[in-house]
């Protein structure tokens, strides 16, 4: 018989059994649903009650085409936002830096100042709609424009619900937007999260990403503990600012993905619940069991998909749904089929967001709170997998703790090395991949050329860089001036950053303005490039 | 035969350059990468410095096409264009043959296979490379 290995390395077994749930006490380990350590999710009826919230990542081009698909999106059901933002505004450069050239409103929307985050909210109510920012090395500039435009819309404070994602540590080992080095990195995090406590309570000020360090390669138990390793760290930066942790730790969010093997998926999550449970509650002495609880978005990544046969991908998007509906998600994302090509069209996200439709309304997986609870081969999972996420803490921890190994690159040398051996697994066809490496077909390599695809507008850059000119022309440079000179005097000391920093939004500086002024004090970062 | 695997651009998304820098270095070539966020000028200098014969650019953010000329550029006005440029990532369909037009040599879109990548640059060594 085959060998079968679980993405995170350990054997899977044919069959499970009674004799495999050995060492597990029910009420300590598994418990009930909305109870301590919330194994089976965070809620009493989890969807009976509340259904996941449904939140498509989108962003491109101008505001104003962003806005748009915002509304077309919610006119089909979607109930949240997930915006994406360009790289020059991921990285703190205007529009019309050098820099920018052919990146201008890419890979999701420009933003160069206020104005863009007025435009890109324009008849969104943010007192009634909840929004993601997926922005981190930018994270207090760009939340800073939301909570103003929430401001002028007149939405009181605690209304506003936002999630800037907002975890710079991830973005060293991963997703590769960082700008200044580590420490002053880390002091932005923590100075949204205080601010937003302190005016924003139902904002979620930080996002821990587990998601895109999988996606750059990592298994399914590192994903797991890298997260939990860089939630720890993020709650001993707060800790050492003096807050209680009961008074930010309600508010800590999860990116995480759900695409592989589903069971494993599941288990994934039904054993990290637990582990971030007891650190809270063990560890950091939370008492309020709203810090106990690891809420999640579960979504899936690109790295599921296939290029070869893309209409493939809407069945594995699918799956994923499937997953993530098993796994307790609290909010939910699905790449879409087009995504190894070019970012969505329009058709392809309204597909993923009936995927998750369809998933809550038909399939049944949302009628009982987690319903794969007491498998003999789910509860095993659950116990593998918590063993292998504590044994990669363990390296973690040999690594210097997470920050260390952020600034030594180890964690991304790491990671680089799991992508490269989960490569080879599939090249040897160990991880099977349908019509990439079994099923094969004799489709002509043209077919899969026959999807509609979303095409860029070259004249994104002209449009955004004529408003920014506009704005720049228009504001008061006096006041402009003279908060940047506030937030470059205060970067110098250890003031919360984000009260400069709103000013000076208010003010229309641009975004590349109160980036340069930071980097003036903090340098950028400077990569520990290792293979 | 010596090979520079370069981030061009903003873009962060390494796990294919570095998959494929670790595929060409078992394949007992010497591998040089660039890390993130290199300008096209960068990139020209340190393929030149280090006397590659190959430099394959990795771009996932849909700015192939300028910043692939860019370097194209670059290395012909330096009198380097033997040195060839591949290039992978998100490349959609309808780019891979412009890419072709202005001088790259090979284009590996998503889910082209790691084998072929690795071929792929041995047939764009040089001649008279140590092999």
């Amino acid at each position: 018989m085959k060998e079968l290995r679980a993405h995170a390395g350990f054997p899977i077994a044919p069959a499970y059994g009674p004799e495999d749930l050995a060492g597990v006490d029910f009420e300590r380990d598994i418990g009930r649903p909305g109870e301590y350590p919330f194994t089976r999710g965070i809620h009493k009826h989890m969807y009976r009650e509340r259904l996941w919230t449904m939140r498509q990542y989108i962003g491109f081009g101008t505001p104003e085409e962003t806005n748009a698909r915002f509304k077309y999106l919610m006119a089909h059901g979607q109930d949240a936002l997930n915006v994406a933002f360009d790289l020059p505004t991921q990285l703190g450069l205007d529009s019309d830096d050098a820099k920018a050239e052919g990146e201008v409103g890419r890979v999701g929307m420009a933003v160069d100042t206020l104005a863009d985050m007025e435009a890109a909210f324009d008849g969104i109510p943010l007192d009634r709609v909840s929004v993601s920012l997926t922005i981190n090395g930018m994270a207090a500039p760009i939340t800073a424009m939301y909570y103003a435009v929430a401001e002028k819309q007149g939405a009181a404070p605690e209304r506003v619900v936002t999630t800037p994602q907002n975890d710079i540590l991830k973005e060293f080992i991963a997703r590769g937007t960082w700008i200044y080095p580590v420490d002053p990195s880390l002091r932005l995090v923590a100075d949204l999260i205080e601010f937003s406590a302190r005016h924003y309570p139902r904002s979620n000020p930080v996002s821990v990403c587990g998601y895109h360090i999988r996606e750059a390669g990592c298994t399914t138990a590192q994903e797991m503990a890298y997260g939990l390793a860089i939630a720890a760290a993020y709650v001993e930066l707060m800790l050492a600012r003096g807050m209680a942790v009961d008074d930010f730790a309600p508010r800590i969010s999860f990116n995480f993905t759900a695409w592989g093997k589903i069971f494993e998926e599941v288990a994934k999550f039904r054993a990290g619940r637990r582990l971030y449970a007891r650190m809270l509650r063990e560890r950091f002495q939370a008492s309020n069991p709203r810090s106990w609880m690891f809420r999640s978005l579960i979504g899936g990544g690109g790295s599921a998909f296939a290029v070869q046969e893309p209409e493939n991908n809407i069945v594995r998007g699918a799956y994923i749904a499937l997953a993530g509906a098993l796994a307790g998600a609290q909010t939910m994302a699905l790449p879409t089929y087009d995504e190894a090509y070019t970012i969505p069209s329009p058709k392809a996200q309204l597909i993923a967001l009936r995927t998750m439709q369809i998933c809550a309304e038909e399939s049944g997986a949302a009628d009982t709170a987690d319903p794969l609870a007491g498998s003999y081969y789910v509860e095993a999972l659950t116990t593998a997998m918590e063993k292998q996420i504590l044994d990669e803490l363990a390296r973690v921890e040999r690594m210097g703790g997470i920050v260390e190994a952020v600034k030594s690159g180890a964690v991304q040398a790491e990671v680089a090395r799991q992508a490269y051996l989960f490569e080879q697994r599939i090249v040897s066809g160990e991880i099977p991949k349908v019509a990439v490496n079994c099923h094969v077909g004799d489709r002509p390599a043209e077919a899969d050329r026959d999807v509609e695809l979303y095409s860029f507008d070259p004249s994104t850059t002209e449009a955004q860089v004529a408003k920014l000119a506009r704005i720049r022309a228009e504001r008061d440079d006096g006041v402009a001036r003279a908060a940047l000179d506030r937030l470059a005097d205060e970067a110098r000391g250890s003031a919360n950053l984000m009260y400069p920093i709103m000013e000076a939004v208010k003010a229309y500086a641009t975004l590349g303005e109160m980036a340069h002024a930071m980097k003036r004090v903090f340098g950028e970062h400077q990569e520990a490039v290792r293979l | 035969m010596r090979v520079l695997i370069a981030k061009p651009g903003l873009d962060g998304h390494d796990r294919g350059a570095k998959v494929v820098a670790h595929a060409l270095r078992d394949a007992g070539i010497e591998v040089i990468y660039s890390g993130l966020k290199r300008t096209p000028e960068e990139i020209v200098q340190e393929a030149i410095q280090e006397d590659v014969d190959v430099v394959g650019l990795s771009i996932l953010s849909g700015a192939h096409m300028l910043l692939a000329r860019r370097v194209l550029d670059g290395l012909r006005a330096q009198d380097a264009a033997d040195i060839a440029v591949v290039v992978g990532g998100t490349i959609p369909p309808r780019d891979v043959e412009s890419l072709k037009r202005l001088g790259v040599q090979d284009v590996f879109p998503m889910g082209t296979p790691l084998p072929e990548i690795v071929k792929a640059f041995r047939r764009a060594e040089r001649p008279g490379g140590e092999g």
